[in-house]
C-alpha cells in the first residue's frame, strides 16, 4: 500500500511522455478507438440479425466462440502477421487494436441482437400494422427499445477493453500496461501495483461516463417503474391497479 | 365497404387457416368475426391490411383490390387495435397516439395537439399525456390503443380482441364507450373476438367462423340468436338464447301501469295509507328517481334508507324487453320499475305484460319462441 502511494505521489511520475497522464491518455485513446470500431461492426450486425431474425444461430455461436479466443496469443500472432506490413509506430498499435476489437465485438453484438430480440412482439406488430416501413420499425421502435441491452453490451465491452488494453504493452505499445510491464522488468512492485490501481480506476470512470450517457439516451418508459423518481406534481402510484 | 371474395389462406405446412371466405363488411358498421381459436378470425382480419397475404381469392376495399396496393400506405389508412394495446414502451402516451399522423407528415405540434384532444375524447385525463405506457393501468392502455388507431381519422378500423386483456368490469365500460364513440364516428369496423356475448353486444352483423376457417353464419345478432344456422352456431351461442334475444326487442309496446309512491323520509302512517294494503311500496327520491321497495307493514316511524329492498333492477322505458322483463322478475313486488332517460320514474310493468308483448311480437318474427324451450340443441 505504501509502495503504491509512494509511486503515485511522486511528482516525477506525473510528467512527460512516460508520465501517468500521458499513459492514461494513451490508454483512453486505445479504448475509444477499439470501442468505435467494435461498435461500428457489432451494432449494425446485431440490429440486422435481431430485425430480420436471420443468422441468429451464427451470432450465438460466433459470440461464444470469440469469447474463448486467447487474447495474448492472438496479439502475438497479429503482430507477427501484420507487423511487417505496417510502417512505423502503427506496426504494433494496429495489431493491438485489432485484438481488442475481436474482444469487444461479441458483447456489443450480443447486446444489440438481444435488445432488438427482446422488443415486445406486440409493439413490433403494431408498428408494422400502422404502416411503418421496415426501416421505420427498426429505427423508430426496435432500436430505441433495444437501448438498455445495447448499452449493457457496450459497457461490458468497455470494461473488458480497459482491462485488457494493458497487454498491448507486451508488444511495446503504450498505455497503462507500460507501468505493469516495465515495473515487472525492474521488479518495481510499487509501480506495478499503481498501474493496476490506475487501470481499475479508469475502468470505473469509463463505466460511470456510460452510465450518465445511458440516463439521457434511454427513454424513461423503458426503465422499470419502481426505479423511477416519484413525480412530485402528480403523486399517483407508478403502477396503478385499475 | 370491405369485401372478401372466396378468400383462402393455406400455410406452408398445409394448415388451412381460412377457407372460401366470402363476406362483406358494410361501410359505417361494425362487423364482428367470432369463433373458437383456430377458426381463422385473426388471420382474416390481418389479410385486410396485408399483414398476411391470402393464398387465393381477393379482398377489396371500396371496390379496389388491395393486392395491388402498397402495404404501408394501405395500413396508414386503417386504424389497428390489438389486445393489450401494443403500445410503444419508449414513447409517451401523447407520442404513441400521434404515431400515424407523424408518419403521414403532419407537423409535430399539430399532431400532438390533436392527440391531446383524442385523449380527452377517450375519457382519459390529459395529465396522462406525458406518462409512459408502463405507468398506465390495463384499461387506460387499451383506451390509448384505441386513440392511437383513431388519430389519423381512418375510415376503417381493424380491432383484434381489443378488450380481452382487461377485467370484466373495465371491459364492459370500454365496450359501452366504444359503442358511444362509434355512434359519433361511424367507422367501418372489423372486430375480432372469441367472446360471443361481446360479438352480440357490439356487432351490427356477426360472422361466426368454425375451426378450419369456414363461415358458419353471417347475420345480425338478433337473427343469430333467433335462428342459428346449425348445431355448431347454436352450441357456440350457448345458453339463454331466447332470453338474450330479447335484448334486441324494443320495450315500447309494453303497457306501463302507474305506481303509487312516497318520497324517502315519509312517515310510515302516510306510507301505509298510500300502499293501501299492498305488500310492497315503491320509494322515490326528491327528484322522482326510484330508490327501492319497502314493506309498509314492517316500517318504523319513517321510511328510512335502511328499510329499502334493493333487489330490483331498473329499466329504461326506451330500452329492450329483456331489461323490462328482468326488472319485473327481479323486483320483490314482481312489478318492474321503468324510468325515462333521465332516470325519473314512469311506472311499472308486470312480467305477464312483458311476456304478452313478446308473444305479440313473436308471432310475426322469425321464431324467437322456438329456442326458448331449452338451452342446447333444438
Amino acid at each position: 500500500m505504501n509502495l503504491i502511494l509512494a509511486y503515485l505521489t511522486d511528482p516525477a511520475h506525473w510528467q512527460g511522455s512516460g508520465g501517468i497522464p500521458a499513459r492514461v491518455l494513451e490508454h483512453l485513446i486505445y479504448t475509444l478507438v477499439t470501442l468505435l470500431v467494435a461498435a461500428a461492426i457489432g451494432v449494425p450486425l446485431g440490429l440486422w440479425v435481431g430485425h430480420t431474425g436471420r443468422g441468429r444461430w451464427a451470432v450465438v455461436n460466433l459470440v461464444n466462440g470469440m469469447r474463448s479466443v486467447p487474447t495474448l496469443g492472438l496479439l502475438f500472432v497479429a503482430v507477427l502477421v501484420l507487423g511487417p506490413r505496417i510502417r512505423g509506430d502503427l506496426a504494433f498499435v494496429v495489431p493491438s487494436i485489432l485484438v481488442l476489437v475481436v474482444l469487444a465485438v461479441p458483447p456489443i453484438l450480443a447486446g444489440a441482437y438481444a435488445g432488438v430480440d427482446a422488443v415486445d412482439p406486440l409493439a413490433r406488430d403494431a408498428a408494422k400494422a400502422m404502416g411503418m416501413s421496415s426501416r421505420e420499425v427498426l429505427f423508430g421502435v426496435e432500436l430505441p427499445c433495444a437501448l438498455p441491452l445495447l448499452f449493457g453490451g457496450l459497457r461490458s465491452a468497455a470494461l473488458q477493453v480497459v482491462a485488457t488494453a494493458t497487454i498491448a504493452a507486451a508488444v511495446s505499445v503504450g498505455g497503462l500496461g507500460r507501468l505493469l510491464i516495465d515495473g515487472q522488468a525492474v521488479r518495481d512492485y510499487g509501480q506495478m501495483a499503481a498501474g493496476a490501481v490506475l487501470v481499475a480506476a479508469l475502468a470505473l470512470a469509463v463505466d460511470l461516463v456510460f452510465a450518465l450517457v445511458q440516463r439521457v439516451a434511454i427513454s424513461p418508459g423503458l426503465v422499470p417503474a419502481r426505479r423511477r423518481p416519484i413525480d412530485r406534481k402528480n403523486p399517483t402510484p407508478a403502477n396503478p391497479v385499475a | 365497404m370491405i369485401r372478401f371474395s372466396d378468400v383462402r389462406k393455406t400455410y406452408p405446412d398445409g394448415t388451412v387457416a381460412v377457407d372460401g371466405l366470402t363476406l362483406e363488411a358494410p361501410t359505417g358498421q361494425i362487423t364482428v368475426l367470432v369463433g373458437p381459436s383456430g377458426c381463422g378470425k385473426t388471420t382474416s382480419l390481418r389479410m385486410i391490411n396485408k399483414m398476411i397475404e391470402p393464398t387465393s381469392g381477393s379482398i377489396t376495399v371500396d371496390g379496389r383490390d388491395i393486392s395491388g396496393m402498397n402495404a404501408d400506405e394501405l395500413r396508414r389508412g386503417m386504424g389497428y387495435v390489438i389486445q393489450s394495446g401494443g403500445l410503444f414502451p419508449h414513447r409517451t402516451v401523447l407520442d404513441n397516439i400521434a404515431t400515424v399522423p407523424l408518419l403521414l407528415g403532419v407537423p409535430k405540434t399539430q399532431a400532438r395537439a390533436s392527440a391531446m384532444e383524442l385523449l380527452e375524447r377517450m375519457g382519459l385525463s390529459t395529465s396522462l399525456a406525458k406518462r409512459y405506457p408502463n405507468q398506465l393501468s390495463g384499461g387506460q392502455q387499451q383506451r390509448v390503443g384505441v386513440a392511437r388507431a383513431l388519430a389519423a381519422d381512418p375510415p376503417i378500423m381493424l380491432m383484434d380482441e381489443p378488450f380481452s386483456a382487461v377485467d370484466p368490469q373495465v371491459r364492459e365500460q370500454l365496450q359501452d364507450e366504444f359503442l358511444r364513440l362509434q355512434g359519433e364516428l361511424g367507422k367501418t369496423i372489423v372486430f375480432v373476438t372469441h367472446d360471443i356475448d361481446e360479438a352480440v353486444k357490439l356487432g351490427d352483423q356477426v360472422a361466426v367462423l368454425r375451426v378450419g376457417g369456414t363461415l358458419a353464419q353471417l347475420a345480425s345478432p338478433e337473427r343469430l340468436l333467433a335462428d342459428p344456422a346449425d348445431d355448431f352456431v347454436a352450441d357456440f351461442l350457448g345458453r339463454d338464447r331466447g332470453y338474450r334475444g330479447l335484448a334486441f326487442a324494443p320495450g315500447g309496446s309494453v303497457p306501463i301501469g302507474t305506481e303509487p309512491t312516497v318520497v324517502l323520509g315519509t312517515s310510515s302512517d302516510a306510507a301505509r295509507s298510500v300502499a293501501s294494503g299492498a305488500a310492497w311500496l315503491l320509494i322515490v327520491d326528491e327528484a322522482g328517481a326510484p330508490v327501492g321497495w319497502v314493506e309498509p307493514a314492517r316500517l318504523g316511524a319513517r321510511v328510512e334508507r335502511s328499510d329499502l329492498h334493493r333487489g330490483g333492477t331498473v329499466a329504461r322505458a326506451s330500452g329492450s324487453l329483456r331489461a323490462a322483463l328482468d326488472a319485473a322478475l327481479s323486483a320483490p313486488s314482481r312489478r318492474g320499475v321503468l324510468t325515462d332517460d333521465a332516470g325519473r320514474l314512469i311506472g311499472t310493468v308486470s312480467a305477464h305484460d312483458v311476456l304478452a308483448a313478446i308473444e305479440g311480437a313473436g308471432g310475426s318474427a322469425d321464431g324467437t319462441p322456438a329456442s326458448s324451450n331449452g338451452d342446447g340443441a333444438p
